[in-house]
């Protein structure tokens, strides 16, 4: 069908479908709510002679609380929308989300190392092989992304100032270039 | 000279600073660009560029952010008409008849219908703010703290309610919002919540690292375990100016577009989607074609982008006259009143009326700077529209590290951002909305510390409720709870009967 004549449902923007995977969700909100509520003793102190809607605990108890009924009620439409039907693979989903954590250890990688060798240098580096990493083998591509990196470290350290520490390694350079690295890349 | 003008002329002064000036230019132009590009959007770009404006001067910093929250959406409509494809989540609704008149040929006048219904909207709202200030004024020094603590229920409720068909995710996560900012040193007593003896968790979960992962980081996570779209805008040739004209051809549908548009914005927790999805529906409802929607319609083209564009403005109402964030991008720019010791509320629009009349002409002037930029720029800004989705990815976990890592150089803060980034990626593929949590934390904190305070005064529960404004927003939750608890029978009650 020619995407001209096809015809949408605008009920969609504010109603968006259901995942079979949302069950796993529904799951965990359970779950944390419940080992939140078993917790509220030892993780809050009880203040003596003080009413209860005082008490260090009383917003803890209605955050957990609410937690517990609305994660109770998720997990059960969740379970009867799937009893109901069948869909989407729910290890297939759960599969894509476990992909995205080899970028969140990229990320942290990257924290790790912009302390000891610096935020230019690293950022490069980092662009760089990322990019390399992603499949792309078009050395524009690649220097593209140096350049991103370098016009963000540009930017944000030396004209917006932003609060990053020179590398660990600056301190091996010559006194002007160390000061100069420090304050601006 | 009267207050009023008095007030202006202090207002202009303000804004014709040069660092105002760049502020507002950078925003609006860097706004449009940002909106563009699919997969970015405003709120990563305001949740990346928060730590840095903490250094600027608070008009400057709000500034910069405003122009990117209003002008965003103005060049969100350009994939969306061109490639099918929104620029922000906003713009979906654009695609609908937008990308139909691009298939015909008619690609100039869809984009030009956009921009034009952009505009009227976006300056149709500021002028209703304009013109609600005086009122506001009046109105909100009769906002105490129980007044606010109720306020801060009112929007929760609509956030929970207004997700339908998601209500319980909804509920679960604003309640977990809420249960984050418990984390921490409580601030009466000074005891320890949550903290399971770590002392990274004694100092709490800081918002900006939440909304960081959430937004920024997630997206990032996102495109870089996607694959890459090669979409390739179509050419066009012709000029722009003529759906400008269009959209006053079209006033039964532009003027309730943008009165839905600010009206929605005005309540915390609705937003852009509730006010299209009505605009949409009664625009159809009124067209002498409704058989055109979805299939290249310009009303509805002008029904979308109308109301999207009036929400900006008006979602500022609730934030500078009661300190309540009514969606997550108002929830960031409140964490930069924060910084600078400026508490926004009643307190603001009596004895800094010209820093909110600054703010209104920021609004005003951003509208026109990016409608003047878009009639010169389109062009060149087909280009940004095919950059590989998971290059953005690289580029935004890059800028992410700037946001994150700024505010306390804490490599924990880093650990804690990626995990809220993992999760908002799975509330993403889940189609589950991630805007309560923020809520939660922001309007969780406003209505704890609101609660204990108003508690001297409160003898009996009645007393919650005993004074005028109290007693109409605590009837206005009690309506929106037993319209919605109906609203809900009906539609079970009509799928029994379908059975």
């Amino acid at each position: 069908m020619d995407d001209a004549s096809q015809k949408h449902d605008i009920s969609e923007l504010i109603e968006p479908r259901h995942h079979r995977a949302e069950i796993v969700f529904g799951v965990a909100s359970f779950a944390i709510a419940l080992f939140l509520l078993t917790q509220i003793g030892g993780q809050t102190t009880w203040i003596e002679g003080q009413p209860w809607t005082k008490q260090p605990a009383f917003w803890p108890v209605v955050s957990i609380a609410g937690m517990t009924v609305f994660g109770t009620l998720e997990l059960w439409f969740s379970w009867r929308r799937n009893a109901s039907g069948r869909g989407d693979s729910i290890a297939g989903e759960v599969f894509e989300w476990a992909r995205a954590i080899e970028y969140a250890i990229w990320f942290m990688a990257y924290v790790f190392v912009v302390p000891v060798a610096g935020y230019l240098p690293v950022t490069l580096a980092f662009c760089a092989a990322l990019t390399w990493r992603l499949g792309y083998r078009d050395w524009r591509i690649i220097v593209a992304a140096m350049a991103t990196g370098a016009a963000t470290v540009i930017l944000f350290k030396a004209f917006l100032s932003v609060r990053i520490p020179g590398g660990a390694v600056y301190e091996y350079l010559p006194a002007a270039l160390r000061n100069f690295m420090i304050l601006y890349l | 000279m009267t207050a009023g003008m008095e007030t202006l002329a202090a207002s202009l002064a303000i804004i014709s600073r040069l660092d105002v000036i760049v502020a507002l230019l950078i925003g609006s132009v860097g706004g449009v660009i940002i909106g563009a590009i699919p997969g970015v959007g405003p709120a990563i770009a305001i949740a990346i560029l928060l730590p840095a404006t903490f250094s600027l001067d608070p008009i400057v910093g709000l500034t910069l952010l405003l122009g990117i929250y209003g002008s965003a959406m103005f060049g969100g409509a350009i994939p969306a008409v061109l490639i099918n494809t929104p620029g922000t989540p906003v713009n979906a609704l654009t695609t609908y008849d937008g990308y139909p008149m691009t298939q015909r040929g008619e690609a100039p006048r869809a984009l030009s219908l956009a921009y034009g219904a952009s505009f009227f909207g976006g300056v149709f709202s500021v002028l209703c703010l304009m013109a609600l200030a005086p009122v506001l004024a009046r109105i909100a020094p009769l906002f105490g703290s129980r007044e606010i603590f109720l306020a801060c229920v009112l929007g929760m409720t609509l956030v929970v309610i207004a997700h339908r068909g998601q209500a319980m995710a909804a509920g679960a996560l604003l309640c977990f919002g809420i249960f984050l900012q418990t984390i921490g040193l409580e601030p009466v007593r000074f005891t320890q919540r949550f903290t399971f003896d770590q002392t990274w968790l004694t100092s709490g979960v800081n918002l900006i690292v939440v909304v960081l992962g959430l937004f920024a980081l997630s997206q990032a996570f996102a495109l870089l375990a996607g694959k890459d779209d090669t979409p390739v805008p179509p050419k066009f040739a012709g000029g722009l100016f003529r759906g400008l004209h269009e959209v006053f051809r079209f006033p039964k549908i532009a003027f309730p577009a943008a009165g839905f548009g600010t009206i929605m914005g005005i309540i915390p927790g609705v937003g852009e989607f509730t006010a299209q999805f009505l605009s949409y529906t009664l625009a159809q409802k009124i067209s002498p074609n409704p058989e055109r929607f979805g299939r290249g319609a310009p009303e509805g083209i002008i029904a979308s982008e109308a109301a999207n564009n009036a929400v900006p403005a008006a979602a500022m109402i609730p934030l500078l006259a009661l300190g309540i964030p009514g969606e997550a991008l108002t929830a960031m720019m409140l964490s930069v009143f924060y910084v600078h010791n400026v508490i926004p509320g009643p307190n603001l629009f009596r004895d800094q009326m010209d820093f909110i009349m600054a703010l209104y002409l920021c609004l005003l002037i951003l509208n026109v700077l990016a409608l003047a930029f878009l009639m010169m720029a389109t062009k060149p800004l087909l280009k940004v529209i095919a950059i590989p989705n998971r290059f953005l990815g690289m580029a935004i976990l890059t800028l992410s590290f700037v946001g994150v890592y700024s505010l306390r150089n804490s490599a924990t803060d880093c650990l804690i951002a990626a995990c809220f980034g993992l999760l908002g990626l799975v509330l993403k593929r889940l189609n589950l909305p991630i805007v309560p949590i923020i809520l939660g934390i922001v309007l969780g904190g406003i209505a704890e510390n609101k609660f204990r305070t108003s508690l001297p005064r409160i003898h009996s529960p009645v007393d919650w409720v005993n004074r005028p404004i109290a007693a109409i927003i605590f009837a206005i939750i009690v309506v929106v709870l037993a319209a919605h608890v109906w609203s809900l029978l009906r539609t079970r009650g009509r799928e029994k009967a379908h059975v």
